[in-house]
């Protein structure tokens, strides 16, 4: 009889324990649901075609965020531009040549940290370095803090993809005589380049919503500008500046920049996810 | 002569791809020094940039809550407790969820279904903390402040230490509300390594245990979690860093109040909210210099942090490596 009881209070907890575990999956899943069905609904009740066309407006005037998305397509297209190359060879540094020295370990440790460094320090870092310097805030300021974001998810994922490429690749190119850095070349990048291009495209997905290090470098601009010496619009600090305001216009086009914003990270997210499992298969 | 030419030829090119070999192999670290130089930047140019905080303030600063521009007074202490309480309120929530949401997926979950439900949660890691700020501020806090908030501070409003923390008036806005979005963030980080932590579990150890008539939470409990700890702790270190330099999340919901209340439903401030709300509007290098310090502070507390995870995680990537091979 003792028994039956222990073993009717044991299938009570774990029915409790498997419940909790159902419970908690559900409560993820619950706030997914809630913000993207009234980001959802929210943005695109805000979108129009004059989101596309027009300049972000003055307070109670009909807008849209042309500026705002050009000047955020300007600013990332700089930064991937910049830290692809620097994340892609300092990640074939890793992979390549250091693997197991402590120099190596060093470097793989560093660029750990700033991948998961609080971004606004990376703003207040170009801030002191670039727009001290220059006396203002401009557009290369806002992609060179871009820039720091993007190095290290480009080395991390360049690194990772390289470790997958097969020893014997390497082994069959040298034993025809290539030197090390035409096998580099044209042996384990082409091997990884799959792997390599997701990681471009997370980094561009994990730029694109930044909002904390363009606040004070980049900084905001209610007009046109295509001038990287000035201050750029860009979606993120339109959107915190709109949110944060009292005007009920502002918000309908903060929603539609957020939709935007969303749709493009989900997407590159979900197209880099493709690309890696295809790899995988 | 017919004969040396080509060897000469050959010996030549030998030797420039031997040239372009080591100009390679320089460029690539220079690149990876590239990386470090970085890091040390952002120390080099936060600790130049705070130094006429430091100077003026020296170590009282950390526990100073005055935050007075006009008179040049500063102090950080409402923030950093700001920083710390939300991050601590957000860990109190996001851990048992996440590794409830890891062992649903492990243990529970349908296989047709594990994947998906898999990429869902992993989205949650994917919106940006702007959506999670605009969301909270215009969704969540004014459903928050007219329903939830008011039931619990009736509820809690003759509980005796319970009353001070959750009581006063339903702002919808706080420190609370900011925890609780923050939860949500990291929530993804959790489960992801807990997950891939917990599939290093060899089957043979929990078939071993379900053998013995283990019950699902007992296999869990005393073989899956004790086998996955470190990477378990790792995991919620990482988010843990994560939610400690939160800022957008953050700024919409926090309320930018520069003292500490007791009630956890108060508004209140954070390190990076404290900067992103303030520092395109500070005048004066002192102020401008304390914005720089705080962002020097919230820089060591998370590389405390991180670099306590990466060591975590690095000893059990280096045990993973041992048992496959």
């Amino acid at each position: 009889m003792k028994n039956m009881r222990l073993y009717r209070r044991r299938r009570r907890g774990n029915a409790v324990f498997l419940t909790l575990s159902v419970l908690a999956a559900g409560f993820g899943l619950l706030w997914l649901g809630l913000i993207l069905t009234s980001l959802f609904y929210r943005g695109f009740s805000g979108l129009t075609p004059a989101t596309f066309t027009e300049m972000t407006p003055p307070p109670g005037v009909e807008g849209g965020l042309l500026n705002a998305i050009v000047g955020s397509l300007i600013m990332n297209g700089l930064a991937v531009l910049a830290g692809t190359p620097l994340g892609l060879l300092a990640g074939t540094y890793l992979a390549e040549y250091g693997r197991y020295t402590r120099l190596a370990f060093v470097v793989r440790f560093v660029n750990d940290i700033l991948l998961s460094a609080p971004s606004i320090v990376t703003g207040l870092f170009i801030y002191e370095i670039i727009v001290v310097k220059m006396q203002s805030f401009s557009a290369i300021a806002g992609a060179a803090s871009l820039m720091v974001i993007v190095v290290p998810v480009v080395v991390r994922t360049t690194e990772n993809m390289l470790l997958l490429v097969p020893n014997g690749l390497r082994e069959a190119a040298a034993a025809l005589g290539a030197p090390r850095s035409a096998i580099i070349r044209a042996v384990t990048w082409r091997a990884a380049r799959a792997g390599i291009v997701t990681g471009v495209l997370l980094a561009i997905a994990r730029i694109s919503g930044e909002t904390a290090p363009l606040l004070f470098t980049a900084l905001n601009n209610q007009f046109w500008s295509t001038n990287l010496y000035q201050p750029m619009a860009n979606l993120p600090v339109v959107i915190f500046q709109f949110a944060m305001s009292p005007y009920e216009g502002w918000h309908h086009l903060a929603w539609a920049g957020a939709l935007l914003i969303t749709v493009t990270v989900l997407g590159l997210s979900i197209i880099a996810r493709i690309l890696e499992s295809s790899k995988r298969n | 002569m017919s004969k040396v030419t080509p060897t000469r030829k050959r010996a030549e090119a030998v030797r420039r791809s031997g040239y372009r070999d080591v100009r390679f192999r320089l460029l690539t670290w220079l690149a990876s020094m590239g990386v470090v130089a970085i890091f040390a930047g952002v120390m080099a140019a936060l600790g130049i940039g705070a130094w006429p905080a430091i100077k003026a303030f020296g170590f009282p600063f950390l526990y100073t809550e005055i935050w007075n521009p006009v008179t040049d007074q500063f102090g950080a202490l409402a923030s950093i407790y700001g920083t710390l309480v939300t991050s601590l309120i957000a860990m109190v929530i996001a851990v048992p969820v996440g590794i409830g949401i890891a062992i649903f997926l492990t243990e529970i979950c349908p296989r047709p279904l594990r994947r998906s439900i898999g990429i869902a949660i992993e989205l949650l890691a994917g919106i940006p903390s702007i959506i999670y700020g605009i969301w909270g501020l215009f969704v969540f806090a004014p459903w928050f402040q007219s329903g939830l908030q008011p039931w619990l501070i009736d509820l809690f409003s003759n509980v005796p230490v319970l009353q001070d923390y959750l009581g006063g008036a339903p702002y919808g806005i706080g420190i609370f509300t900011a925890a609780l979005i923050l939860s949500v963030m990291v929530l993804p980080f959790i489960s992801a390594v807990t997950r891939d932590v917990f599939e290093t579990v060899p089957t043979t150890l929990k078939e071993a245990a379900y053998a013995m008539g283990c019950t699902t939470s007992e296999v869990v409990w005393r073989v899956t979690l004790p086998f996955a700890r470190t990477g378990v702790v790792g995991g919620a270190m990482l988010a843990l860093g994560r939610a400690l330099g939160e800022t957008m999340a953050v700024t919409f919901v926090i309320g930018n109040a520069h003292h500490i209340q007791t009630s956890l439903f108060a508004p209140g401030t954070t390190i990076s909210a404290t900067i992103a709300n303030e520092f395109t509007e500070a005048v004066g290098p002192l102020y401008l210099s304390s914005l720089i310090e705080m962002g020097l502070i919230l820089f060591f507390i998370t590389f405390v942090v991180l670099a306590s995870a990466q060591l975590m995680l690095g000893a059990l990537e280096r045990r993973a490596g041992g048992l496959s091979s």
